[in-house]
């Protein structure tokens, strides 16, 4: 029986038993942002300890970032101290800092591979749950408390069980009009939000071989969602050519030797699994969620279920969603009117996700319905500069978004981003929990970028596919 | 060093009823905009407690029955969501500070956060959980008992069996929780692995 890449980017990174019975694990990358890294310092310099391997440590801000403007001091003084906190731990412990100033500020996730930082084969960990995004290179990429941010800091390595490997296999093709973020939500309406519990997922069969490195992510990104401590795609060619060339990517003789050894980490063929579960890629339609959970979705032309339809334990949940969204059982999930449209985050707030919309709206004379406030926030700067110099700035503006500077904005409202009341968003990051972004009664419907727009445009939840000749 | 064993946790509980409560309703995302844990205390389930309150209704929190708890009560998958280990440090500070969870299940990284706080989650079977939720919503007074030693929570008179991981189980017990200074003991080790990864030698360039 062969191994899968898990088993062998663990194994090689174990560093010894513990006596709990857990792994101590090496982390070869740790990335840090401001909102859980200033206690992991303080508790460090409680104990006099310092930072083990300052050069495989990287910072950067991103959660309580404003938008509109980034000229300091932030008007929020709480976010202004913990900016001042991050940039004196960085200073004092000579960590990198990826700060605004460079121009390569933005979402951990997004920034870490665009730098090069994330590479095939690593172990990467941040204290932050979307760290799963990474694992769309073929690492092994954990979200951790921040008692376990101190533990990197000081040792460079982590205490953690070994999981068990599921893969799941998308067969087949999509059909137009159907991206990763849906294939993402169907795995998550099909197995559960806690069907990935004590599991890493590998994703793999040809509609996986055949997605770009940003779709792979926005894919891994929602791991999370389903449960799973992290997921992962064997790195390939695509792999491989999206790194060549980024600033901290292995360079000459060196990445000859890197591709080879990313090579040798893909499972093998003969890989064992603990699990594997299959679905046809022609079967995955546009999903909304309607719920206050990611797994409460439905396919964009079907209607909300009712909760007969869930086992006996679910239908608790499921009644809640129902009256926090005041949705019912029956009802068409088209129509839901919508009062903000949020197209950004770590799952869906890179080039390509813009380039997308662009694409669908770009000179047919759209606009965004004037009742809907629409956010268009790239997921980094150099996101952001890359979508000025194409124009799609203009694009966006012209059409009636709003477009605004790197950060994680309305994912989760730490910054002045947020919804009011009970307003509904069209959002395609990840988390519909009840006061995700920002107002404790506000409520959320996670899709795609494209579905984003097209409910911006429409006033309400619409078939993207219909609005935008899709076929 | 703040290792501390943890091995009967005893004292009032308070129930709150619900399964998925994601780490964003026991701590709301806006209090995470601090740089120190103190203060967090307060704000525990900050949301659904006013919306109950607007409602008319008490959270469990609120009420003063339950108040000076050691011990919460739950449901199944308590603690899914976002990782922020903010949850359990928001739930020690809680009024004299919530020191055990007992429940049906728990999200993986919140069940590890609460290990890296001290704080020892038991799963019980559905049953259980029902019936010390309804047993201490009937009777606030009740002192509940949950001992690591024999894997048993105690209800005034009735005791159930719960389960918990061995390694977690040993680390409360004799006070090993705390990881730092577990993973400090193997630092020439930590050396020698990464002296063996290519990477972490630039792929021998
Ligand atoms: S974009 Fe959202 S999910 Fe991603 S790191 Fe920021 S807050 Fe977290």
């Amino acid at each position: 029986m062969g191994k899968s890449l898990y088993e062998k980017v663990f194994d090689r990174h174990v560093v010894t038993r513990l006596p709990s019975g857990q792994y101590q694990l090496l982390t070869g990358l740790h990335l840090i942002h401001e909102v859980t890294s200033p206690q992991a310092f303080s508790m460090l310099e409680g104990r006099g300890l310092g930072v083990l391997m300052p050069e495989r440590t990287f910072a950067t801000v991103d959660h309580i970032i404003p938008t509109k403007s980034q000229l300091r001091p932030f008007s929020d003084s709480l976010a202004e101290e913990m900016m001042i906190a991050l940039e004196r731990n960085v200073k004092k412990h000579g960590i990198r800092y990826l700060s605004p100033d460079t121009g390569e500020q933005g979402i951990v996730h997004v920034i870490g591979p665009e730098q090069g930082l994330t590479q095939p084969g690593m172990t990467i960990a941040c204290g932050d749950s979307h760290t799963s995004t990474h694992g769309a290179f073929g690492a092994i990429a954990l979200g951790i408390g921040t008692s376990q941010v101190r533990d990197v800091l000081a040792t460079q390595t982590l205490a953690m069980d070994k999981l068990k490997v599921r893969r799941i296999e998308v067969t087949g093709a999509l059909r137009p009009g159907v991206y990763a973020k849906d294939v993402t939500l169907t795995i998550i309406g099909k197995l559960g939000v806690n069907g990935g519990v004590g599991y890493a997922y590998e994703y793999g069969g040809a509609v996986i071989d055949r997605m770009s490195m940003e779709e792979r992510m926005t894919l891994c990104n929602m791991s999370i969602e389903g449960g799973a401590r992290c997921g992962y795609v064997n790195p390939d060619e695509t792999t491989f050519r999206y790194i060549e060339g980024r600033k901290f990517a292995p360079k000459g003789d060196a990445w000859g030797r890197a591709v080879a050894d990313w090579t040798s980490l893909r499972s093998d063929a003969d890989a064992a699994y603990d699990d594997v579960v299959t679905l046809r890629g022609e079967d995955i339609e546009p999903v909304v969620t309607w719920g206050i959970t990611p797994g409460q979705s439905v396919g964009v032309t079907g209607s909300i279920p009712s909760s007969q339809q869930f086992p006996e334990s679910e239908r608790g949940i499921v009644e809640e969603a129902y009256e926090y969204m005041s949705l019912k059982a029956g009802q068409a999930i088209r129509g839901t009117k919508v009062d903000v449209a949020f197209i950004g985050s770590c799952t869906n707030g890179r080039l390509s996700d813009f380039e997308e919309v662009v694409r669908l709206i770009q000179g047919k004379g759209f606009k965004v319905k004037p009742h809907v406030r629409a956010l268009v926030v790239p997921g980094s700067q150099a996101v952001r500069r890359a979508m000025i110099d194409k124009g799609y700035d203009k694009v966006f503006s012209d059409a009636g978004f709003e477009f605004r500077e790197a950060g994680c904005s309305m994912c989760l409202a730490m910054n002045p981003d947020k919804l009011t009341g009970r307003e509904v968003c069209a959002s395609s990051s990840n988390r519909n929990f009840k006061g995700r972004q920002g107002s404790p009664t506000g409520r959320t419907l996670l899709m795609s970028p494209a579905m984003v727009a097209a409910a911006a445009i429409a006033g309400e939840v619409t078939d993207a596919r219909d609005l935008f000749h899709i076929a | 060093m703040q290792d501390v064993k943890r091995i009967v946790i005893k004292g009032r509980a308070v129930p709150v009823r619900g399964n998925d409560i994601d780490t964003d309703r026991i701590i709301p995302a806006r209090f995470l905009k601090t740089v120190v844990f103190d203060g967090l205390g307060e704000h525990s389930f900050e949301d659904d407690r006013a919306q109950l309150k607007a409602a008319g209704k008490t959270h469990p929190l609120d009420d003063a029955r339950f108040a000076g708890a050691r011990v919460l009560l739950v449901n199944r998958n308590f603690g899914c969501g976002a990782s922020r280990e903010h949850a359990p440090q928001a739930l020690i500070r809680w009024g004299q500070g919530l020191q055990a969870i007992v429940g049906e299940s728990f999200a993986e990284i919140f069940f590890g956060n609460c290990v890296a706080t001290g704080v020892p989650c038991a799963v019980v079977d559905a049953a259980t959980a029902e019936a010390l939720l309804s047993a201490v919503e009937k009777d606030p007074a009740l002192e509940v008992q949950v001992d690591l030693r024999t894997k048993t929570v105690t209800a005034g008179s009735a005791s159930y069996p719960f389960s918990i991981p061995d390694g977690p189980r040993t680390q409360f017990m004799e006070g090993r929780w705390d990881s730092t200074a577990e993973l400090l003991a193997a630092k020439d080790k930590v050396r020698a692995t990464a002296a063996k990864i290519p990477y972490f030698n630039s792929y021998g360039s």
